[in-house]
């Protein structure tokens, strides 16, 4: 997961970094995404989670992709689930605390069937930054002394050579791909997103190629007339897909909230029976469904138009 | 003010006791759950310049009444913040020094205040494996540490299975030989009551008991031997305002049921 540097300007350097349109659609994404791939995936927990290519990635029977997310929510519990993923890089892996601790993510790993490679929040977050930065490592302070940095033989600790001081070193992580959600982006990927940003943009300047799904596309000149909103520059991207409810159920920032209901519903069938119970969700929502906005359909206008209200009203006051 | 008897959950006890514990003008690194709750409840009593971080990547936010987020990466978390930023960039704080408290839940603690959120049994065979540290470890690597949590025998042992987010390791001066230099645990906040830990041993200490509570008591729900402070005191039960101003912000009881 750490190349050599050499090969790491190598592949950036042959990827077509020109101001170029690269609108495809979900299903054109998904094909550049081979299997055994290592991916990152962008937002955190509920939020501007790259849902649609989640579940074109899922649709498409992808297998073994080894994904690193911030922290990972029901997406990760679809991964395993569906055989997508057998091994996910996160800090912290449940639906969210209000729904308690996973079962399916339990179920995969109490069983050995899937991985949970356990970083710190920050060491996830410092591992992009040195994957964005060019560098092999970052040093930092936190993780000694506990047995999180036991069970990963991929970090250092060392003694500073400036000062004494013990520091643990962690290796840098450029994923094949990033799958990043965002609210608006024109043709070509210059990628505005609003509030929060989470690890978005270490992770979109260290993969090897980006993947952009976006609420809407912009013209190029509404991007130059704020290219201070503009977060990760076109350069990085090769593919933009539109896709409006991208995160649903989860949230996007100014646009909608999770959709509380659905994910109520989704947590106490899993909870009746976890096996049959994600078995039946990823039939009736994942690959059932023709389109995404079927998929939609299914979530419901009244949910989705509840979330939008929710998500639109935040700062009203 | 009156008092209003035991008519208030364990975790609303528990909220209430640890928000007391925050001064105005702090900043606060909370986590989701009660510390995301009494942190805001202390916002709106005691520290109004209480200065509230979150690992989603906000700065001094102010968190709406019944509209709690399910984490504290939701937009509901950045209302009326002064900042949002990246989540690696607000963890970096922590470790630039900027953070007087840390607070989180616990899930399993030990006699030297280190925190499992990992697994129960053994890692490579577990009985059941947990959500895991999230941003814990680095809180707690890296400032000091408030933990409200619910005072359990199976979750106050000897030594927890896995050390996720590390308070003073084996006790004494390990936590800082093993290259800790910053924080510590400072206070564990009860349904039982408050304690701390001892200078030099470093040893959980109880410190003071709530109103009807024993020590015997306590020491029955704790799995290894506390200290107890020579001026072991007991806490004022929560106050109807305190009550009313947390029920107002959790109406649904999601963090207090």
């Amino acid at each position: 997961m750490t190349p050599d540097y050499a090969e790491l300007c190598r592949r950036t350097k042959e990827r077509d970094r020109s101001l170029r349109e690269k609108v495809m659609s979900l299903e054109e994404a998904v094909a550049l995404v081979p299997d055994g791939a290592s991916v990152g995936i962008g937002g955190s927990t509920l939020s501007r989670t790259p849902m649609a290519m989640i579940w074109a990635l899922i649709r498409a029977r992808r297998k073994d992709l080894f994904c690193a997310r911030s922290i990972t929510s029901s997406d990760g519990e679809l991964l395993f689930a569906s055989g997508t993923s057998r091994h996910i890089l996160t800090s912290w892996f449940s639906q969210g605390i209000v729904w308690g601790v996973s079962r399916i993510m339990r179920l995969y790993t109490e069983t050995g069937r899937a991985r949970f490679e356990e970083w710190s929040h920050m060491a996830v977050g410092l591992r992009f930054r040195a994957g964005a930065m060019g560098v092999p490592f970052l040093p930092m302070r936190s993780m000694m002394g506990s047995d999180v940095i036991g069970q990963l033989a991929e970090a250092r600790q060392i003694d500073c050579p400036f000062t004494g001081e013990k520091l643990v070193l962690v290796p840098a992580l450029n994923p094949d791909f990033a799958l990043i959600h965002v609210q608006r982006c024109d043709a070509y990927g210059n990628a505005q997103i609003d509030g929060l940003p989470f690890m978005d943009l270490d992770l979109a300047m260290a993969a090897n190629r980006v993947i952009l799904t976006t609420e809407r596309i912009v013209s190029n000149d509404q991007i130059r007339r704020a290219p201070d909103h503009t977060k990760i520059p076109f350069m990085a991207v090769d593919a933009v897909v539109e896709v409006p409810f991208g995160s649903a159920p989860h949230e996007c920032y100014g646009l909608y909230e999770p959709l509380f209901r659905h994910l109520d519903a989704y947590a106490a069938q899993i909870r009746q029976d976890a096996e049959e119970g994600i078995r039946a969700y990823l039939e009736r929502y994942f690959y059932a469904p023709k389109s995404w906005t079927e998929y939609l359909d299914l979530l419901g206008l009244e949910e989705l138009l509840d979330a939008r209200r929710r998500g639109t009203s935040i700062y009203d006051d | 003010m009156t008092t209003s008897g035991r008519d208030y959950t364990g975790s609303e006890l528990l909220a209430v006791t640890s928000a007391r514990l925050l001064r105005d003008g702090q900043v606060v690194f909370a986590g989701v759950g009660i510390p995301l709750l009494a942190a805001t409840l202390a916002q709106r009593l005691h520290a109004p310049g209480l200065t509230i971080l979150f690992e989603g990547g906000v700065i001094g936010a102010f968190i709406e009444p019944g509209k709690l987020p399910p984490s504290t990466n939701e937009q509901r978390c950045t209302r009326r913040a002064n900042m949002v930023l990246g989540s690696t960039d607000v963890l970096l704080l922590l470790q630039r020094g900027y953070i007087d408290v840390g607070f989180m839940g616990g899930a399993q603690i030990d006699q030297h205040g280190n925190l499992n959120s990992s697994f129960i049994g053994d890692p490579q065979r577990p009985a059941t494996r947990l959500p895991g540290t999230g941003g814990g470890n680095d809180i707690a690597s890296l400032t000091q540490m408030i933990v409200a949590m619910k005072h359990e025998k199976r979750r106050f042992v000897n030594r927890v299975d896995f050390v996720t987010s590390p308070g003073f390791l084996w006790g004494a001066d390990s936590r800082r030989e093993a290259g800790l230099i910053a924080g510590g645990m400072y206070r564990v906040v009860t349904d039982l009551g408050i304690l701390g830990f001892e200078e030099h041993s470093k040893r959980m200490e109880l410190q003071a008991l709530h109103q009807g509570v024993t020590a015997d008591q306590i020491q029955a729900n704790t799995g290894f031997e506390l200290l107890i402070a020579a001026d072991l005191t007991v806490t004022d039960p929560p106050t109807e305002n305190e009550l009313a101003v947390l029920r107002h912000l959790d109406p649904e009881r999601l963090y207090t049921a």
